[in-house]
């Protein structure tokens, strides 16, 4: 039982899937301008992340390792293209704002990496833990780099406004850098070293 | 001719993979330790790059268009959303072919690339490429410059930040900021100075 709890809730600080593994990058610096399409690109990769996890576990011993990469990207892929088009059919303006990434979650690290590195060697209930914690992991970074960079670049939060804007009157100047995607790599790099000086055994070692 | 020049320098400098639409990052933060592993990885991009696109491309034009099937004597169809998984089946597919290769004749290179070689499938430049191509409706001719331009500008990126990274080491970080942390920061400022190239038209 413990060992279930330790597959799900280390990937959030201990092994976080951006700030140790480096996995995942692209869409954390391209969709966190504002945390409304975050927290719907988080749900969709916990969903891919899961469903592949577990896809990929079942059938681990019948597939040969050598076309084992088409045969998990095949998976992505396909699990992909559902949340591409419900997200069409139930949410389109979000879909519209989200445009090529959902699309690149198939080529969200995260997925394959998993797969490769965890799915392909445990039984599927593991791996479905697995999938969720990593997915968490992957979401508390981005809500985080989101939560900065609409707080501070446009003032507000889930599209309320927080700090009154020059523009309309109030007391608070914009930042523009925090709405150009250069900022998120500013930010995520903060947050790596504010985990780091909290949890020191994580920072790689010199070569 | 000129329209090509100006569609490879385009690919490789103003809208760059890397540094202008941020895809590629995992592995370009990952493999950037080293200049000769970031040029190793860069020029398994390029062949990649160069050979998926226009693969895709024809993939696009002569199946999934609207209409494509026409030359069978089919009209009215479209199969664009299967588009994604064709992409990524053709991309899965040469990166199986070229890990075979390097293992059989390159094994230095194949080892020092490690799980980043299969992870090349799943590089956002790529098929982040592959699905420009669609969007800008490039021909044969131009999708195999801008395959080229675009696996070329990446390369280009990464090799540039290792060599940023390789003299970093003579420099006294803060302990928490060594390694990943002090890698974003870089990439930022390198991104910020790229973002000067855009809206140049050439």
């Amino acid at each position: 039982m413990s060992k279930a709890k330790d597959v799900l809730l280390d990937p959030i600080f201990n092994k976080n899937p951006i700030g140790l593994q480096i996995l995942g990058i692209c869409s954390a610096l391209a969709v966190t301008s504002k945390l409304e399409t975050v927290v719907v690109m988080c749900l969709a990769v916990i969903f891919v992340l899961a469903g592949s996890n577990v896809s990929v576990s079942l059938i681990r011993r019948q597939v040969p390792s050598s076309i084992r990469i088409i045969v998990e990207i095949t998976i992505i892929a396909t699990l992909v293209i559902i949340v591409d088009q419900f997200l069409k059919a139930y949410a389109f303006g979000i879909s519209k704002q989200l445009s090529v990434f959902v699309g690149l979650i198939i080529t969200n690290c995260i997925v394959l990496g998993r797969a490769e590195a965890f799915a392909m060697k445990n039984p599927p209930g593991l791996s479905f833990l697995d999938g969720i914690g990593n997915g968490l992991g992957y979401s508390i970074v981005l809500i985080l780099v989101a939560f900065f960079r609409e707080l501070f670049g446009a003032g507000k939060l889930l599209g309320f406004t927080i700090l009154h804007s020059t523009n309309d009157g109030g007391w608070y100047l914009p930042n523009g850098l925090m709405l150009l995607p250069p900022s998120a790599f500013f930010i995520i790099g903060l947050l790596i070293w504010a985990l780091r000086s909290w949890k020191i055994e994580q920072i790689e070692e010199e070569n | 001719m000129e329209h090509y020049l100006s569609l490879l320098m385009k690919a490789i400098f103003v809208e760059n993979m890397a540094l202008a639409f941020f895809l590629g990052m995992c592995t370009f933060l990952a493999v950037s330790k080293k200049v000769d592993t970031a040029i190793g990885l860069g020029v398994a991009v390029i062949v990649v790059q160069t050979i998926t696109i226009p693969v895709n491309n024809l993939i696009f034009q002569y199946l999934l268009k609207e209409d494509a099937l026409s030359w069978l004597g089919l009209t009215g169809t479209n199969l664009t959303f299967i588009g994604l998984i064709c992409y990524i089946g053709v991309i899965a597919a040469m990166v199986q072919i070229l890990e075979m290769v390097l293992d059989r004749h390159v094994p230095a290179l194949y080892n020092a690339l490690g799980i980043f070689l299969p992870l090349i499938t799943v590089n956002c430049a790529i098929l982040g490429g592959s699905l420009f191509m669609v969007e800008r409706d490039y021909n044969f001719a131009e999708s195999i410059v801008f395959g080229f331009g675009s696996g070329t500008g990446w390369a280009l990126a990464l090799v540039a930040l290792a060599g940023i990274r390789e003299k970093m080491k003579y420099a006294d970080v803060p302990v928490g900021l060594r390694g990943l942390g002090l890698t974003f920061m870089i990439t930022g400022l390198m991104a910020m100075a790229f973002m000067a190239f855009s809206g140049i038209q050439l």
